[in-house]
């Protein structure tokens, strides 16, 4: 029998050989396919499932945390307290449709996972929550929500940017999405509200402000002017153009006339305060000329990916094939034919005017710190772009400021500020007329340097005289611009920043609260999730509900579904200054052997 | 010899309870950052269960092989460590199987000195094994759990007495083949061209079987009815050494299986999902589906234990346990895992050598095969290099009955070396009497 059983062993190898195999198989030589493959939904879901910092705007409101929740498949749901306000800044994440905004660019220092965090966490190995970032970002809530507010239910975007630094304090676009319905675990829900949004007339998961491009119309005049201060041949009084009613380029019989038949010429601080037409394409197609046009548009940043620190920026288009077709260089003089700029492109023309001609990277990060509130990580301003010398960029300013003291742009003016700008009303050529409304501007302390600068684009529009860039978008970046210089937040994001970590402001939990009434009572403002897309959603939604009746072939009733409440437990008291290990009670330990 | 044996086990057994108890804080701060409040007490059990066990063994086998009961501790730790990484209160009920099991095991040593005398009541286990298969079939007192209707429900407690039934046929074909194998082994019944036994002898041993086997399918258990086939045409092929029983019974296999996969929608199924468990990768291949992702995204390293999130397979402390021990150790735990189970077999195999005790040596055999076949069926199930049928991981997977069972079969292996190590001469007188018993 012996020789029996030795066959046995010899067979039982075999099949533990066979089994080895197939190990090798599936860990090895298929792994990668199989972590690949459409039905996995582990990668994402270890992804998902990484604790993540919190976002918090300059001014301290809360934009962003992790809660953790239970019965799902997933630990971890991210919740976003400021609902929609700030939905086009951070971004979504979302298990299903991933991530944008803030959290899909800073998704490495939100999970711990740069080098400097990643070195800092060596000596803490085993607690893992303990490397997370917590980012403060640039824009402020008072701002974004003036913004919003002056914007009303019209569909456009604004930028706000302090010229100095490049630092983003406002970027609203209407329509927008509310990041919590994406980032549900429900995937039933998030599905659902994924659908709404993508049938949603105006594009609300894109973020406008820096996503997409228009027609700038006459605000592009400010680059005409600089290209041509830039080029040394134009200045502040030469030259003179002729008062007339329209200008004709060469190689063509359609003369571009001036808004309204006005007659209007003159130099540089009489032709922009009136925004006039027939000098403006002069300029450009006559003055300028086509090389130094194109030269001129580029150093704004136009041809050119803008490097914000957010995803998928647009690049705003300055034709270049003017060979031969100087009508269409008389056009893209003032804006139009095949000009077109995001809103964030023309809030930089703005800045470069208000800031010594230089134009910053346009960002929203301001600092990374850990979770005991020490700094990881500050946005660095840099230069991007220097388009007009010290010289030439106050000349642009005297010509802004003069078309916000008696121009078109008197809508900008702000009492005890200096204030410049530029309207635009960008023809849309559409039957019936419909146009887009632009504003450009900067305001400062006077005499001093431009503290903040702005664009603002009202879409669609009626053509009259009673819907122009001056009168739709002026008021809303006045008060945009008000905000910034005067509002409670005005002296955040600046360099001084604010010593206390983030994760300290006011809505935080505080240490001591049970964290047992989280779900019910104690966070009941910043956790409660909508209860449905186009109920109440956080601030705004009224809007999406205003909006959902006028847009047809929207569904209704079937939108509404209860999400599941998050319930914040587990949370260290008092993130910031450490997690107190003992409060953690997120599972009760393992069943112990009985004794 | 024995004293050195003894010594080398308690330092393998010292080695398992570090690992084991290392692992299980590993695995707890892996998933949520805490070292276990009750460390203390779990490794003081750790370390009382096996050293309790030791010192029996020290007692009453003092010769018998070192390696059996540290591999067993070893898997069952680990399984223990896996399953509280799944679901914490099926590791509390297996750490009370676990002292249940020891205890048997221990029951075991001192209750059967000479395994010889189970020789005796070969009938007894015949009939106990075929009972114990039919228990779940009774109304009344049967679960089914799962589609499989293996189940015996006491109060809140659920058994497999299939477990326990898989010992006592092994001990009933042991003895009972040992016997005839002579008879077995040689052909005077002419069946055609063949030659075959004679009917009177193989009989029993084709009734016994054969009831198993119906039993079990009509139970719907695949798994045990494809180890029980197995087992019994290894110690056929062992007794008799005419491969012509393994040729045969394979076309027999060949034919049923075929049967049955026509017959059986439940059948169909599980070939349908081996062939291709892509074709309905969310329903019906969703286990063996998510199994591959769990082993893949663990790699060659795994993702550490406690650390790969939330385990979606089903049935992840029982069949699938080594998909979930594959992710979080990777390739590098699952080979241990298959290590183990290999040197399980060949210490099993090594003692069936040694013996010469006819018998005992047979039952060795027939208890290492349904050990290392078990193990292998479910692995291969699991791997998808088999179609899956679900049975146990031995040791490792959540399941008392399985546990107690599989301490039971490591004692008599243990007993059997131990008999065998502490025999100055062969006795070869033992084997004809033990042999006569009464039939």
């Amino acid at each position: 029998m012996n020789e029996r059983i030795r066959r046995l062993g010899i067979v039982l190898m075999v099949l533990y050989a066979a089994l080895f195999v197939r190990l090798n198989v599936i860990q090895v030589a298929e792994q990668e396919d199989l972590n690949e493959h459409p039905e996995n939904a582990r990668p994402i879901q270890r992804e998902f499932n990484r604790p993540r910092g919190t976002i918090v705007s300059a001014d301290g409101a809360l934009l962003a945390e992790s809660v953790e929740v239970e019965g799902a498949t997933f630990d971890r749901q991210r919740v976003y307290p400021e609902g929609e306000l700030f939905g086009h800044v951070t971004g979504y994440f979302s298990f299903l449709y991933g991530a944008s905004g803030v959290e899909q660019q800073y998704n490495d220092e939100l999970t711990g996972n740069t080098l400097e965090q990643q070195l800092e966490g060596l000596s803490d190995l085993l607690a893992d929550e303990q490397n997370t970032g917590n980012l403060r970002l640039t824009v402020r809530k008072d701002v974004q929500t003036v913004a919003r507010d002056q914007l009303g239910q019209r569909q456009g975007s604004v930028v706000a940017i302090d010229p100095r630094t490049g630092a983003l304090l406002a970027l609203w676009s209407w329509p927008a999405f509310d990041p919590n319905l994406l980032a549900t675990v429900d995937a039933a829900a998030a599905t659902e509200a994924w659908d709404f949004y993508e049938q949603f007339p105006g594009k609300p998961l894109q973020a406008k402000a820096y996503q997409e491009r228009y027609f700038p119309g006459s605000t592009f005049k400010t680059v005409t002017a600089g290209a041509g201060l830039r080029s040394g041949k134009v200045s502040a009084t030469e030259p003179d153009y002729p008062v007339t009613n329209s200008y004709l380029p060469p190689q063509t019989t359609q003369p571009i006339s001036n808004f309204g038949g006005s007659s209007c010429g003159g130099d540089l601080f009489e032709i922009m305060p009136v925004s006039c037409n027939s000098a403006f394409a002069e300029m450009g197609t006559e003055t300028v000329g086509p090389d130094d046009m194109i030269d001129g548009a580029e150093s704004f940043g136009f041809n050119a990916e803008v490097p914000i620190d957010l995803p998928d920026p647009a690049e705003s288009a300055f034709p270049t094939d003017f060979e031969d077709n100087l009508p269409k260089l008389a056009q893209a003089s003032i804006g139009q034919n095949d000009v077109q700029a995001t809103p964030l492109q023309m809030a930089l023309v703005a800045a470069a005017a208000g800031n010594d001609g230089e134009i910053m990277k346009p960002h929203v990060l301001d600092e990374v710190r850990d979770n005991e509130g020490n700094l990881v990580e500050r946005y660095d301003p840099r230069r991007w772009k220097e388009p007009l010398s010290a010289g030439d960029a106050a000349t642009l300013r005297e010509a802004m400021i003069r078309t916000a003291e008696d121009g078109t742009a008197t809508g900008l003016l702000i009492p005890g500020f200096e204030v410049g700008g530029k309207t635009g009303t960008a023809q849309l050529g559409t039957d019936p007329p419909r146009s887009h409304t632009w504003i450009i501007g900067f305001a400062g302390p006077p005499g001093g340097e431009a503290t903040v600068a702005v664009a603002v684009v009202v879409l669609d529009q009626p053509a009259s005289s009673d819907f122009t860039g001056g009168k739709i978008a002026a008021p809303i970046a006045k008060a945009v611009m008000e905000q910034a210089l005067t509002g409670s937040g005005a002296d955040a994001g600046s360099d001084e920043s604010p010593t206390e970590g983030p994760g300290q402001d006011e809505g935080a939990l505080a240490p001591g609260d049970d964290p047992s009434l989280g779900a019910d009572s104690g966070a009941v403002g910043r956790h409660d999730l909508p209860v449905s897309v186009e109920g109440y959603v956080g601030t705004g939604t009224y809007r999406l509900q205003g909006a959902l009746r006028a847009a047809p072939q929207a569904r209704s009733r079937r939108h509404v579904r209860r999400l599941p409440r998050p319930r914040p437990r587990a949370r260290p008291p008092g993130r910031g200054q450490g997690a107190v290990p003992g409060v953690r009670q997120g599972r009760v330990l393992r069943g112990a052997l009985p004794a | 010899m024995g004293r050195s044996r003894r010594t080398t086990e308690l330092g393998l057994l010292v080695l398992v309870a570090i690992i084991t108890v290392s692992a299980y804080t590993l695995a707890s701060l892996g998933t949520d950052a805490t070292i276990p409040a009750n460390i203390g007490t779990f490794l003081g059990v750790v370390v009382a269960g096996l050293l309790l066990a030791h010192v029996v063994v020290r007692r009453l086998a003092p010769n018998a092989d070192p390696t059996l009961l540290p591999l067993a501790g070893l898997l069952n730790g680990l399984g223990f460590v896996t399953i509280a990484r799944v679901d914490e209160d099926l590791a509390w009920q297996q750490a009370l199987w676990t002292g249940v099991g020891l205890t048997a095991f221990c029951g075991t040593l001192v209750l059967i000195r000479r395994v010889r005398v189970l020789e005796g009541y070969r009938w007894t286990f015949a009939l106990l094994g075929v009972v114990l298969l039919l228990l779940p079939m009774v109304p009344g007192l049967g679960k089914e759990i799962n589609g499989a209707r293996i189940w015996v429900g006491l109060g809140p407690m659920s058994f497999q007495p299939g477990e326990a039934a898989k010992l006592c046929l092994a001990v009933f074909f042991a003895s009972y083949l040992v016997e005839k194998r002579e008879l077995l082994g040689m052909g005077t019944w002419k069946v055609g061209p063949l030659l075959l036994p004679d009917p009177k002898h193989l009989g029993p041993v084709l009734g016994a079987w054969g009831i198993s086997l119906v039993v079990m399918i009509v139970e719907k258990d695949l798994g045990s009815s494809l180890l029980f086939f197995t087992f019994f045409l290894v110690m056929l092929w062992v007794a008799t050494q005419r491969l012509f029983y393994v040729v045969l019974g394979f076309g027999l296999f060949a034919v049923g299986a075929y049967l049955a996969w026509t017959q059986f929608a439940h059948v169909q199924e599980r070939v349908d999902i081996w062939l291709d468990p892509w074709s309905d990768p969310k329903g019906s291949g969703f286990q063996v589906v998510e199994a591959a992702f769990a082993m893949a995204f663990g790699g060659v390293t795994g993702t550490g234990l406690g650390l790969s999130g939330r385990i979606a397979i089903p049935a992840a402390e029982n069949d699938f346990i080594f998909a979930v021990i594959s992710q979080e150790l990777g390739l590098l735990g699952g080979t241990a895992i298959l290590v183990a189970y290999l040197l399980m077999v060949g210490a099993g195999l090594r003692i069936a050598i040694r013996t010469d005790v006819a018998f005992e040596k047979l039952l060795a055999a027939g208890l290492t095969t349904l050990l290392g076949v078990q193990a292998f069926i479910i692995l291969a199930g699991v791997t998808r290099l088999l179609p899956l049928t679900g049975v146990a991981l031995p040791f490792v997977s959540y399941g008392g009955t399985s546990l107690l069972a599989n301490y039971v079969l490591v004692a008599l292996l243990l007993r059997i070396s131990d008999d065998e190590g502490s025999r100055a001469a062969p006795r070869p007188l033992a084997n004809a009497t033990a042999g006569s018993a009464p039939r």
